[in-house]
């Protein structure tokens, strides 16, 4: 034990800016050997950037960073691993045809040959260390998402890492997973290592770190103990002001089966079936959540019932009053022209629900532009509404002729849900609609769910996050590996049921009908 | 560890995005571009043994001074106007549509086999072709219409070739093979001087631009090259606008051959595209595929091209220098794209940042 502890990194006054934007404005931080220390903010506050310097991806405009009492200068990522920094980013880089232990020593520096068992034993001895479970023989393509972060790891552990940062882990796993996760940072604290997690998510900053910095729009608002420190607080000083972190969920309207779902089974693009028999009825005056793993068969399932993917087996139909209308087999462009409205709010907004350089003006008129006739387009219609939605929706922008990329997420998510809403669909789909974006706009978009289900509207909400699920939905349907594993009450179902379901089909329980 | 990295220094050059730039500075940039272009191309001169300033006033006075040398100029500009605007109609669509070369000699040959065998009821050809071809290829099969395209050139070169050689050689000529001439009823009017070609280039822009920015089509294009999920997304028929524009950009193409066939040389060679079709790959693109700012930009090569042709006759410059000169212009021309959307920050000067 020395006298005076050394910080194991300490940033002073680091700033970054990109064109005219300040993403970190003078920010300090600083964690300890042997502390966990949650990076909080809303998307856009600069977290990225902020971790970004120390990895060696950007470098500072102004400021200095100390490593173990040193001053020290990353210009690489190179730089930032001879300082034993290793990042765990969002998206793993991993080679897909190598197996976990060629990843983990992919492009270190060693003898032409590799002396596989010695490897294996070096790597099951590190993973002992820490619980890590991996297989080094597995191939990454064979491997599960929460096993390829293992292998991202143990790849900087590996490489003598002793400060982690992890930006958004939990982000792609099961809470089940979550809390493995957890377990083994804990482990690693115990090892004396430094260790950064980058989270929007409140509860895990509670429960796994011991000092929490909050950053808004770039600066850096507090470093606070967490045991001082709880959920509201925490929202507060990340927002800026009060925000309410209940949702409401808005009473069933009258409901009546409005979209079924007989037997469905289509293939994704390597061929592979992404949905497997999945047979459900969508309620009008409904909220039906789907949660699952991602690439459990979301995206299928919104483009299957939208018409931009083909189904091989199974039905699927619409109920309009007294009518049934066989929309399966149909394109979008067929499925508009059967007099049916159905609204979807894809999961890649600005590559495939709105057009990135184009202004509102032109992305009001994506679905409609068909409608009047003639050879030319008219383009006043288009701005009236963008200009109604600029006002119903509070939407920021310069104006109507903004591209839309220029506008901030929340911004981009209002102007797709309001052109979808706009066309008063009976039926909207809406793929995790509150992704990126910050707590107040996550609020809007659950209003408007809310107010369109109360219209009467059948409404899919794909989500990630359980914990709006639950608060959110009527009823959770959990996709497993494409099948349905079950359809619960959201009233009365808990994290962990559905958990399980996510990662485990009981074969009894599962839903044919 | 680290007491290595510390006596290391931040990178000397970084180069950092642009938010948004003035107008003033964008024409500052080009300016200092098309002087930094007037310097190097200086140097090479000089190397060469010449005096640039005489070079270039040359260069001046033969494409603009004289009526005959504007009349040329303007003869160059037509086809690689024309083509620029055929090719910006699939670039939108980010269809690399690099074929106009062949797309032009098909509508060449075509032409030409009204104006050789079908004089009498010449018909003053509406001529469409295989242009079409790799849409259906790449809109059916995913094929890369880049090499398709490119191929195609080949192909339609070689034919023309066969043409030459064999059946439509001219008998005249005793075994030299070479197409007749066409005769004069097979020849574009002309107006002030100038075959009709002018005009049509002209009402071509403003269709083009009407078509583009007006048009349910031009709208059409915009998604498909922006997205081709959103585009499918809103219930477009991606392979169907695929295919009709590139028809259009295609027939566009065409059109050119038929009037450098039947407005300029009177007859068909091997080199009546002369590269139009990749030239106007480089108009296209450095007027942002905007159809009004193709206008002066192909008549600015239209210059540089007559241009050099006048100082390889003066001053006995050889024909490659003056094209390694060409070259240098395009080059900074385009390089200064880089400046206008990136800038350098230096070391030790972090304090401009923030200011």
């Amino acid at each position: 034990m020395k006298s005076k502890p050394v910080d194991a990194i300490r940033i002073k006054n680091a700033c970054k800016s990109f064109g005219s934007v300040l993403a970190n404005d003078c920010v300090c931080l600083s964690v300890r050997n042997g502390e966990i220390l949650a990076l909080l903010g809303e998307n856009g506050s600069g977290k990225t950037t902020l971790v970004n310097m120390l990895s060696g991806i950007y470098f500072p405009d102004s400021g200095s960073i100390e490593v173990n009492g040193k001053e020290v200068t990353i210009r690489s990522p190179k730089d930032a691993f001879d300082l034993g920094i290793g990042m765990i980013h969002q998206h793993f880089k991993l080679v897909d045809v190598l197996t976990a232990a060629e990843n983990i020593v992919l492009g270190l520096p060693g003898s032409l040959r590799i002396d596989r068992s010695a490897l294996n034993a070096e790597i099951r001895a590190i993973s002992k260390r820490y619980g890590l479970e991996v297989e080094p023989e597995k191939m990454i393509y064979d491997m599960s998402v929460s096993e390829k972060q293992t292998v991202e790891i143990l790849k900087v552990l590996y490489r003598g890492a002793s400060i982690l940062i992890l930006d958004e882990p939990t982000a792609v796993l099961t809470p089940q997973e979550t809390d493995k996760l957890f377990n083994i940072l804990r482990n690693m604290k115990k090892d004396g290592k430094a260790i950064i997690i980058i989270t929007h998510k409140l509860n895990e900053v509670l429960s796994i770190s011991d000092r929490v910095s909050i950053l808004r729009k770039g600066r850096l608002i507090d470093t606070v103990e967490t045991s001082t420190t709880n959920a509201q607080e925490l929202t507060e000083m990340m927002v800026g002001r009060f925000v309410s972190l209940a949702i409401d969920r808005a009473p069933c309207a009258d409901t009546e089966q409005r979209l079924r779902l007989r037997s469905v089974t289509c293939r994704n693009a390597d061929g592979v079936k992404a949905l497997n028999n999945v047979s459900f009825t969508l309620m009008a005056g409904e909220i039906l959540g789907v949660a699952g793993i991602a690439g459990s068969g979301q995206k299928e399932l919104c483009e299957v019932i939208s018409g931009l993917h083909p189904i091989e087996e199974g039905k699927i139909s619409l109920v309009l009053r007294d009518r049934e209308e066989k929309i399966s087999g149909l394109s979008p462009s067929e499925i508009a022209n059967r007099g049916v409205s159905l609204a979807f709010v894809p999961e890649d907004r600005l590559g495939m629900g709105l057009v990135a350089s184009m202004d509102m003006v032109d992305n009001m008129m994506l679905k409609s532009y068909k409608d009047p006739p003639g050879f030319f387009v008219d383009r006043k219609p288009p701005k009236e509404m963008a200009e109604r939605l600029i006002r119903r929706l509070e939407i920021v922008t310069p104006g109507t002729s903004t591209p839309v990329r220029r506008l901030s997420g929340g911004n981009v998510q209002k102007v797709l849900l309001g052109r979808e809403i706009a066309s008063n669909p009976s039926v909207l789909i809406a793929a995790y609609p509150v992704r990126g974006l910050d707590i107040n706009s996550s609020y809007t978009v659950y209003d408007l769910l809310n107010e369109q289900k109360q219209k009467g509207v059948a409404v899919l909400y794909i989500g990630e996050d359980l914990d709006v699920l639950l608060e959110l939905c009527d009823r959770i349907l959990v996709l497993c590996g494409g099948r349905v594993s079950g359809i619960v009450d959201a009233r009365s179902t808990s994290k962990e049921e559905i958990g399980m379901m996510m990662v485990h089909i009981d074969e009894e329980k599962e839903v044919g009908a | 560890m680290a007491s290595h990295l510390t006596s290391r220094r931040e990178p000397l050059v970084r180069m950092v995005k642009r938010d948004s730039i003035g107008r003033g500075k964008i024409t500052l940039v080009r300016v200092l571009a098309v002087l930094g272009a007037l310097i190097t191309g200086a140097l090479l001169i000089t190397a060469l043994g010449f005096n640039p300033v005489a070079v270039y006033s040359d260069m001046i006075k033969g494409s603009l001074g004289g009526a005959t040398g504007r009349i040329e100029t303007i003869r160059l500009a037509i086809p690689l106007l024309i083509t620029s605007l055929a090719i910006s109609l699939a670039f939108k669509m980010r269809f690399w549509n690099i074929g106009a070369e062949g797309q032009i000699l098909v509508g060449a040959m075509a032409a030409s086999y009204f104006a050789l065998f079908q004089a009498e009821n010449l018909p003053r050809p509406a001529l469409i072709a295989v242009m079409a071809l790799p849409a259906v290829f790449h809109a059916k099969w995913g094929t890369n219409e880049t090499l398709f395209t490119l191929m195609l050139n080949y192909i339609a070169l070689r034919f023309l070739g066969y043409l030459e050689n064999d059946p439509w050689k001219d008998p005249n000529l005793r075994g030299f093979p070479k197409i007749a001439m066409f005769s004069n009823a097979a020849k574009l009017p002309k107006v002030f001087d100038v075959h009709i070609g002018w005009i049509v280039a002209l009402v071509l822009v403003f269709l083009v631009y009407i078509y583009l920015s007006r048009s349910k089509h031009g709208y059409e294009i915009s998604v498909v090259g922006e997205s081709t999920r959103t585009a499918k997304y809103a219930g477009m028929s991606v392979a169907k606008i695929i295919m009709r524009t590139m028809f259009i950009s295609g027939a566009m193409a065409g059109l050119v051959g038929f009037i450098q066939v039947s407005g300029a040389d009177y007859t068909l060679t091997e080199t009546t595209a002369g590269g139009t079709g990749f030239t106007a790959i480089t108009v296209a693109w450095l007027s942002k595929l905007n159809p009004v700012i193709m206008m002066f930009v192909s008549f600015a090569i239209a210059v540089l091209e007559k241009g050099s042709n006048k100082i390889q006759t003066t001053f006995k410059i050889p024909a490659s220098a003056a094209e390694v000169l060409t070259g240098i212009i395009l080059f900074f021309m385009l390089g200064c794209e880089f400046f206008i959307n990136y800038k350098l920050i230096f070391r030790g000067r972090k304090g401009r940042v923030h200011g």
